[in-house]
């Protein structure tokens, strides 16, 4: 287990925020503390407005990337929540809390030398895998990225995660971009080639972490299971407070529920109970 | 200034406290807060067996709003006062526990096993906890049968070696009579309101949002409702009333004051904020200062 920080208000300034897609926006804080603490998969509870009325809560939001003077965050406009986040002008406060949950586990790659970190995203899931990529690359550690989306414009990352050496395959719904279909079988089929004969052995090469609609997650599960895989997932909830106060963002594990804010959003795929 | 306000023989350091259910034990808030400068902590509902709570989705936002169907989610009270009870205890401030059962055993129980040496400074009872269902009640929630409500808090106080707050329902019809009620069965104050039951749609898959269908709403939503169960009961019974209910600001505090409560509770803001306390008492301050009100008390009722 790793020292978990305490968690602070921050209020940064907003270095930029621009559209990277016509519905996907990418927004930096200066929050250097914040770059310096927070790890993959861990997020903040944004906070949108000081009227409580639309939004009245604060809007969970992974830690995309870092830099030295601050953290990035990547959001899909869906709500009012985010519709007023991308209206935030540079140069505008914005109020974060954070850093929040436990974030993805590196040790089984980084505790294993030669190990393999596949990564496998459906949709904008790919956002809080980004920095965990990167981290792995910049220690010279083989990634293999797997990107599932509707169509070629949902498709995020491709180049930034290309850049840092990792290897990216894309699937799309309908093929505008890569293979068509699902990926959680391009993955599967990745893993069963590597594999070859031993495809029901326990996989000590490789370990998977993943995020995405829950659909996807549980397909992959039932895939990486069959395969004897080891496997983190992601998960997302509606959240009230982001610091385990309310209980509102339960899941259910093997062990009863858990809290996604405080146990999680990260959760070892085999005490998940789709 | 003085913002000290005594309730069944127990003085607070001041009359804004932080509801149950919104603030966890107040562990959770130890990163932004200095916990002893609350007037007082009400801990999440505790039962005298474990719960495991509701079916997820259990949250979700509305119009200034927010509805809930948490299901009382708790360790059970003794696993609570074995984890929990020395933290609580190390607080400078009054740490008044929340507790439910389904049965009259239950609620008699739990309230045996709360008490502890000197601890805690007081018991609310939880009678209108909308995501729980009562084989004993007529209705659905023990809070809106004046003489069940009656008969647990007389069954509470036996046991209790601290006063007991009765923490009332907002849907029935006479809060008043409610009010009575637990006043009749030896409460030493009343705490209104709980959350207001209430439904969300997804037109999307043409089902409840919540996993338990219904929840509770709370937040600002809430607000001028809660003010009036207040106003309803104020003067109807003669023990003091707190009042609970989208309080945002210090001065919706006083707004509920005003309305007849001796003391409130800050409940959904709490998630808005973590912080949002300390504003909350800030602002209460500023605006007694403001009107050169030297006691809080003199605030209780004042609405005419
Ligand atoms: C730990 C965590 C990390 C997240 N990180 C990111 C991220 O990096 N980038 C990103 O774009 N999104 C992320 N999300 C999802 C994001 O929090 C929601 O999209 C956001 O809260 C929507 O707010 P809104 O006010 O714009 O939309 P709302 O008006 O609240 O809702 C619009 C629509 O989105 C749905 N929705 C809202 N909140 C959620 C939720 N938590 N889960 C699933 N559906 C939801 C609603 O059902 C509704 O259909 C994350 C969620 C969690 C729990
Ligand atoms: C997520 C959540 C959980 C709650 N849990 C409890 C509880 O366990 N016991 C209780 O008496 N009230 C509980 N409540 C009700 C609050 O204590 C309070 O009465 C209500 O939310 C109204 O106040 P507010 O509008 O300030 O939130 C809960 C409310 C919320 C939002
Ligand atoms: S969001 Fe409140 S407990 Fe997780």
């Amino acid at each position: 287990m790793k020292k978990t920080e305490r968690k602070k208000i921050i209020k940064g300034t907003i270095s930029s925020n621009r559209a990277v897609r016509p519905d996907h926006f990418e927004l930096t804080m200066e929050a250097p503390w914040l770059s310096k603490v927070s790890r993959a998969g861990q997020f903040v509870m944004v906070k949108l407005s000081d009227k409580f009325t639309d939004p009245l809560l604060r809007i969970p939001l992974a830690v995309h990337s870092k830099n030295a003077g601050g953290i990035s965050l990547m959001y899909k406009v869906v709500g009012s929540g985010t519709k007023i986040l991308s209206e935030q002008k540079k140069g505008t406060v914005l109020d974060v809390v954070g850093p929040l949950g436990n974030g993805f586990n590196d040790e089984p790659i980084l505790k294993k030398k030669g190990r393999v970190a596949i990564i496998v995203a459906g949709g904008h899931g790919i956002i809080p895998l980004y920095l965990l990529a990167k981290g792995f690359r910049e220690k010279n550690i083989e990634v293999k990225v797997f990107i599932g989306a509707g169509t070629k414009e949902h498709v995020l990352l491709e180049k930034k995660l290309k850049k840092t050496g990792a290897s990216v395959q894309v699937a799309t719904d309908n093929g505008t971009l890569g293979h068509k279909g699902s990926v959680v079988a391009l993955a599967e089929e990745y893993l069963k080639k590597e594999k070859g004969e031993k495809a029901a052995s326990r996989d000590i090469k490789h370990y998977t972490y993943a995020c995405g609609p829950r659909v996807m997650l549980n397909a992959l599960s039932k895939k990486l299971k069959k395969l004897n895989e080891p496997a983190e997932f992601s998960l997302d909830a509606y959240m009230a407070c982001g610091i385990g106060a309310c209980k509102g963002c339960a899941i259910k594990t093997v062990s009863g529920y858990k809290l996604v804010c405080k146990d999680g959003p990260v959760f070892d795929m085999r005490s998940i109970v789709f | 200034m003085d913002l000290k306000t005594k309730i069944g023989g127990v003085i607070f350091k001041n009359p804004i406290w932080t509801a149950s259910g919104t603030f966890g034990t107040g562990e959770e808030f130890r990163d932004f807060l200095n916990l002893d400068e609350i007037g007082a902590i009400v801990t999440k509902t505790v039962t005298l067996k474990a719960r495991e709570g509701n079916a997820p989705p259990r949250i979700v936002e509305t119009a200034s709003g927010l509805l809930n169907s948490i299901g009382l989610e708790n360790k059970g009270i003794g696993a609570f006062k074995k984890e929990d009870y020395s933290c609580l205890k190390k607080l400078q401030t009054k740490v008044i526990i929340s507790i439910a059962g389904e049965t009259k055993e239950e609620f008699e129980k739990c309230a045996a096993l709360v008490a502890d040496k000197n601890f805690p400074h007081a018991i609310e009872l939880n009678l209108s906890c909308p995501n729980v269902i009562h084989p004993e009640a007529k209705h659905s929630l023990i809070a809106q049968d004046a003489s069940l409500t009656e008969e647990m808090v007389k069954i509470v106080k036996k046991s209790a070696k601290c006063p007991v707050i009765a923490k009332l329902a907002p849907n029935v019809t006479d809060i008043a009579e409610i009010a009575r009620g637990a006043e009749n069965g030896g409460a030493d104050a009343v705490s209104l309101v709980n959350t207001y039951m209430g439904l969300a749609v997804d037109v999307q898959s043409m089902k409840p949002v919540l996993g338990n269908r219904v929840g509770g709403l709370s937040g600002p939503a809430i607000k001028p409702l809660a003010l009036k169960a207040v106003w309803d009961v104020y003067g109807k019974v003669k023990i003091p009333i707190i009042g609970i209910g989208g309080i945002m600001t210090g001065l919706d505090a006083v707004e509920f004051m005003l309305a007849g409560a001796s003391a409130v509770e800050i409940g959904t803001a709490n998630f808005t904020d973590p912080v949002i306390y300390k504003t909350i008492l800030k602002e209460f301050k500023e605006y007694l200062k403001r009107k050169n009100i030297k006691s809080a008390k003199e605030l209780v009722g004042k609405l005419r």
